[in-house]
């Protein structure tokens, strides 16, 4: 049950007394989690890479080439939607990592996207729509039930795909649902943006934060889920030497934002996981007494879903854990009034609707 | 390393069952865990010739077709796992060996680029290599598999690897996989063809893998060099040839049927570059295997090592 991989990303040099069955534990755990790439980047930054026998190697290696192929192919991508946004007088405000890489931060380093995200202001969602179309961005098959789910309750519009480059483009609105219970003012998240390149923005360093930290504790699935704890971590060590008013701030903007529970979590779990250096007394800050009171069930639940899913990792009562943090992602986003509807219509739809699946092709794993 | 076949057949079972079995396949090593007799029969009888390693040392790919739970069991299905996880949906345990098979090719698509990776077949005649890539149903698993009876050594029938600005091909044989009438084709075709188990129903149709070892240098490591590309195209209507054609458009198609071309962006460029100039590009088409074996022949012979 050994959880390697955090071991060594926050200690890189201990790669090197791994024996042969350790060392395939640890390539597992990287790779299930998406963070291979970045714990090559950890390697190389500390000489530690090129001690690896060439048999080991070659497998970070081929996960880091993959980071730099998105990292060119998002370079192509961003200047088109930037084009494209230009034409109605939109600017390219980039999310995630998409935002980490086009602003080249030390978080990028490794980092590997699976979308790009965007955030428009609401009311331009359609001209937004419009126009991305004509640059190749379509929307997929979709039925009419979950495209009107996205449209009412969502945060974002049903995702856009670029056939011809198959990348697939996120438009969102604002970080949270309109039905989840924090009410989040995405207005005022345009107010301090960062030009990173000519016309490409991404959200202040705070801001930047806060989503991230609100994206993964409103989420129901956990298979990146390490690998954004790892964000926040490596935001956390970084953006306080960027801006010195950086921990001064947080927490008053993260209630501005109605998103001070995520940021709570985020800190915790990043101290607890990756150690991250924090300034005294901020998680006891963030969190008011119902926080701190449920931390040690939030614990028991958290530190399962950021394992990797590995059997030789994995810790007892896993399973349950994921079900009831992918159940309380509902309950986040939605009232029980729009959720039940919703599901029974969801399960009824998975159950009586999946023919229509294409047959499974061996080279397109699951999602 | 001693081969598989040497292996008492309750041990490799025990093996098998317990993923302590692994198997040394061109440069890289594979792992195997399996509790279906379809797969096992499978694995006996296509990687009898195959090199076993030592499955305590570093492994590359750790791979597993099992059914394990009530519900699996109950409904028939299996699930492919790498690494103990399960990258796809599972499948009807009928399909189970030509998933195992697609999974292990599926292992080399994603994970290794430390060479260029063309999506072709690979097959050499003494010191030269003939690669052939195709679009599926072109036929070259097909052609692979009647060279491969006919003598000829097949590097693989998947994934022609190359190091990088060299025309040395790296093996990786592994066995053929054959789809639908190319199963009958190829059992009319030589009495000495050895198939492992058929899947039916799967989204290619009716899959059966053939033995690809009889060469008896299958499993030496040491790296061919390239001599020709050629496109085969298997076509009953038209008339057989085998004729030269462009490097240039070869480029762009080789490229195209390349797994990592554009991953290895400028290194690829120039390793792609590299073998072009360094081979003779041929369109082959054909319907009847004698003739193309024979023509094959004909050119690898015509090649003279500098």
């Amino acid at each position: 049950m050994s959880f390697l991989l955090q071991q060594i990303l926050v200690d890189p040099s201990r790669i090197l007394t791994l024996d042969h069955h350790q060392m395939q534990l640890l390539l597992a755990q990287g790779r299930n989690t998406r963070l291979l790439a970045s714990l090559m980047c950890e390697l190389q930054r500390g000489g530690i890479y090129e001690k690896l026998p060439p048999a080991i190697g070659r497998h970070f290696f081929t996960a880091h080439l993959v980071h730099e192929k998105q990292k060119r192919d998002l370079n192509y991508d961003c200047e088109k939607i930037r084009l494209a946004l230009h034409t109605i007088g939109e600017k390219l405000v980039l999310l995630k990592g998409a935002a980490y890489l086009q602003a080249e931060l030390p978080v990028s380093r490794g980092r590997l996207i699976t979308d790009i995200d965007i955030i428009v202001p609401h009311r331009r969602i359609e001209a937004v729509e419009d126009v991305l179309r004509n640059a190749g961005w379509e929307g997929g098959e979709i039925s009419a039930y979950d495209d009107r789910y996205y449209r009412n309750w969502g945060h974002e519009i049903p995702p856009l795909t670029n056939l011809k480059r198959e990348t697939t483009l996120d438009v969102h609105h604002n970080i949270l649902p309109p039905t989840a219970g924090p009410n989040v003012n995405a207005e005022i998240l345009f107010e301090r943006l960062i030009e990173v390149k000519p016309g490409i923005f991404t959200l202040s360093l705070q801001d930047m934060v806060i989503h991230s930290a609100t994206h993964l504790f409103h989420e129901g699935e956990f298979h990146h889920g390490l690998r954004d704890l790892w964000d926040l971590d490596r935001m956390l060590r970084d953006f306080p030497t960027r801006d010195t008013q950086f921990w001064d701030g947080l927490i008053s903007r993260a209630q501005e934002l109605d998103l001070l529970g995520s940021l709570f979590h985020g800190l915790n779990y990043a101290q607890q996981i990756f150690s991250t250096p924090l300034p005294s007394g901020i998680i006891e800050d963030a969190g008011n007494r119902s926080r701190l009171l449920r931390k040690p069930v939030m614990d028991f639940l958290y530190l399962r879903a950021f394992r990797p899913k590995q059997p030789e990792c994995k810790l007892p009562f896993t399973e349950l854990a994921l079900n009831l943090l992918y159940i309380r992602s509902h309950f986040l986003r939605m009232p029980l009034y729009l959720l039940l509807p919703h599901l029974t219509r969801k399960a009824w739809m998975r159950h009586f609707e999946k023919e229509k699946d294409s047959p499974e092709i061996p080279l397109n794993p699951k999602a | 390393m001693p081969l598989l076949k040497t292996l008492p057949e309750d041990e490799f079972r025990q093996r098998l069952a317990r993923g302590e079995l692994a198997l040394e396949v061109g440069p890289y090593i594979y792992k195997l865990r399996s509790n279906l007799p379809g797969v096992s029969e499978g694995i006996a009888t296509l990687y009898a010739d195959f090199p076993m390693a030592d499955p305590h040392e570093f492994v590359d790919y750790n791979v597993a077709l099992v059914s394990s739970g009530i519900l699996q069991r109950l409904r028939k299905e299996a699930e492919f796992l790498f690494d103990n996880a399960n990258p796809f949906d599972p499948i009807p345990v009928g399909q189970a060996y030509a998933f195992l098979e697609w999974g292990m090719n599926w292992c080399v698509s994603l994970y290794s680029n430390e060479y260029l990776k063309l999506h072709a077949g690979a097959v050499s005649k003494g010191d030269t290599a003939i690669i052939m890539p195709g679009v599926p149903g072109a036929g070259k698993s097909t052609l692979c598999a009647a060279l491969g009876v006919r003598g000829w050594r097949i590097l693989s029938d998947e994934h022609a690897m190359f190091e990088l600005n060299t025309t040395q091909v790296i093996p990786l044989c592994r066995p053929v996989s054959l789809k639908n009438e190319s199963i009958d084709v190829l059992r009319n075709f030589s009495s000495s063809a050895i198939f492992g188990p058929i899947s039916k129903e799967t989204h290619k149709g009716v899959v059966a893998h053939m033995k690809a070892d009889m060469h008896p240098n299958s499993h030496d490591r040491k790296s061919v060099t390239a001599r020709a590309m050629v496109f085969p195209k298997y076509s009953p209507g038209e008339s057989q040839r085998l004729t030269p054609r462009r490097r240039t458009d070869s480029f762009i198609l080789a490229a195209y049927h390349s797994f990592n071309y554009s991953l290895l962006c400028e290194a690829g460029f120039e390793a792609m570059k590299t073998l072009l100039d360094n081979v003779d590009c041929y369109d082959l088409v054909y319907h009847d295997l004698e003739w193309a074996v024979n023509a094959m022949d004909q050119l690898a012979d015509a090649q003279v090592p500098p």
